[in-house]
């Protein structure tokens, strides 16, 4: 008997924060294609820039991701900084990559938590978001905010992080770094975890190159693309660490990839925050005028390459503002790694290149074709998370 | 409010998202994490708007979402109650000027609990929904 299903996930659930739709058509249990339809959130943010002044538009596109909200942010000096041939003080490049950094640790975590969740492992929801808070803490004490940081402006960096600061944040890192290896440890030892994910949602290394994947997605694949290695700005260059990748390009290679590259942020931040001892001088340059031009700029965001491009006509707004978010080329990659799965690793898979809901958006949906049965992305989580009891139990292992 | 008396002891809420940049998304999740442990009050998150007291709503609300925000209002069993969270959804905040946002969130839909703040913090939303809690009955 041949049926055809459509799934549909989403648009509004509690854990997806932001609204994107999915439709998985599926056969029995295996999936056999998906279809992406965004634009549940779209803000209207480019147009909303053009009548912004440069200094403004940083807040704007701040809030472009509430995940992400430093990325944006530094792509969007970057791309200022570009336009206008400035050079900014050393001592902001080191700021810019710590708090770029810390913004890496919690939202790889966040992501650790969240894929917890999917796969019904609430337990490692609540315990890595749990040790997110310290992070959080160590934000509020460099920022002042939890989230939302303000802490780039063109020309460089609005606050300083003082001498007398170093040492309690030094400790604060040191704290959270040991509960982050207690978590990596444990995940990537868990049994259960390695039988639900290894060898599910595979992207090939040319899969990953056509599909022009970014950032953890890509770099589980094989594929060593990073923007702070490839063209360095802010402290990337300054400092010692290197890009971890996975060859494997399957679910658990990326959650090796996001664990392990925590601790390389750790140790960037850590070799900043040294250098800020020695280095002295302003956090910022004034930026007088804004040249005609275009410009363009570049972050490692947590989930891969922002691209930020400004044109600007010589006044103090821009003409135009264009951006790519990670996300946004990385959620057609789903094309190739859902199709052939069963639907009980359909989530996980889609949650596997932590979609940021608000940079792109996202909704799934599936209908039974023949019988006309909607399933909801509920059920789907119910099914994760039935697969997830089978493997424990064939493993003899109890719920927790 | 006295028709909400029966709602006193065990909350449970819905978390909408009608266009928001996820910060406030990830303060209400963060809220039911151990470090705010939002489950002490009785209030618990839930999948399926049917089985939900309050609506915790986020975001400045987007042309494409208008609709179906008024559906899943208007699939919520009664009593209602709504929660506004963050200045999009209280003002429509810093995208008021896009062409694709029709909110704030009160032009739409009754809206009983304003928390200010971008994002608020998880001390003012819990703040915010106790102060909701202690108003009813």
């Amino acid at each position: 008997m041949n049926q055809k299903t459509i799934i549909p996930v989403g648009p509004f659930h509690p854990l997806q924060e932001e609204p994107e739709f999915f439709e998985l058509e599926v056969e029995g249990e295996k999936v056999i294609d998906i279809t992406v339809n965004i634009g549940y959130n779209h803000r209207s943010i480019e147009k909303i820039a053009e009548s912004k002044t440069f200094d403004q538009m940083v807040f704007l596109v701040e809030r472009i991701c509430g995940i992400c909200s430093t990325s944006h942010p530094i792509a969007n000096c970057n791309a200022v900084e570009d336009l206008a041939g400035i050079e900014i003080p050393e001592r902001a490049k080191y700021i810019r990559s710590i708090v770029g950094e810390l913004e890496r640790l919690h939202s790889h975590l966040l992501w650790a938590g969240l894929a917890g969740h999917f796969i019904g492992y609430n337990t490692l929801w609540m315990w890595v978001w749990k040790y997110r808070e310290p992070i959080l803490d160590l934000f509020e004490a460099v920022t002042g905010n939890r989230n939302h940081y303000a802490m780039m402006k063109p020309g460089g960096v609005r606050q300083d992080i003082e001498e007398g600061a170093i040492p309690a944040l030094s400790k604060g890192l040191d704290e959270a770094e040991k509960k982050i290896e207690m978590v990596t440890k444990a995940a990537l030892d868990d049994p259960v975890l390695a039988a639900r994910l290894k060898g599910v949602g595979i992207l090939s290394k040319e899969e990953a190159i056509d599909y022009c994947a970014v950032g953890p997605t890509a770099r589980a694949s094989g594929v060593d693309i990073d923007v702070r290695k490839d063209e360095p700005y802010a402290a990337y260059g300054l400092v010692d660490w290197k890009i971890i990748t996975q060859e494997d390009g399957d679910v658990f290679a990326k959650v090796v990839v996001r664990l392990l590259e925590c601790f390389e942020s750790i140790k960037i931040i850590r070799q900043c925050l040294q250098k800020l001892k020695t280095t002295k001088g302003d956090i910022a340059v004034q930026v007088k005028e804004i040249p005609p031009g275009e410009g363009i700029g570049h972050h490692e965001a947590p989930r891969g390459e922002t691209f930020h491009y400004i044109r600007s006509d010589g006044s103090n707004m821009p003409v135009r503002l264009k951006v790519r978010a990670p996300t946004y080329v990385n959620l057609p990659t789903c094309k190739v790694t859902v199709p052939g799965e069963s639907v009980a690793d359909a989530t996980i898979i889609l949650a596997a290149i932590d979609p940021c809901y608000c940079c792109t958006e996202r909704l799934v949906k599936v209908i039974d074709r023949e019988r006309g049965r909607k399933w909801k992305w509920e059920d789907l989580l119910r099914l994760s998370r039935k697969k997830t009891e089978r493997i424990k139990k064939r493993m003899g292992i109890s719920h927790e | 409010m006295g028709k909400f008396w029966a709602l006193k002891k065990s909350i449970w809420v819905f978390h909408m998202c009608t266009g928001s940049c996820n910060n406030c998304d990830i303060e209400i999740l963060d809220c039911l994490t151990p470090k705010f442990d939002l489950e002490r009050f009785g209030i618990l998150l839930v999948g399926s708007i049917r089985h939900a007291d309050v609506i915790l709503v986020t975001g400045a609300v987007t042309r494409k979402c208008l609709p179906r925000m008024k559906l899943t209002w208007e699939q919520m069993p009664q009593p209602k109650l709504v929660v506004g969270i963050g200045s999009c959804a209280l003002s429509t905040g810093i995208f008021s000027p896009g062409y694709n946002i029709v909110g704030p969130v009160d032009k739409h839909i009754p809206v009983h609990a304003y928390v200010p703040g971008c994002p608020p913090k998880p001390e003012a939303i819990i703040d915010g929904v106790v102060k909701l809690v202690g108003s009813l009955g």
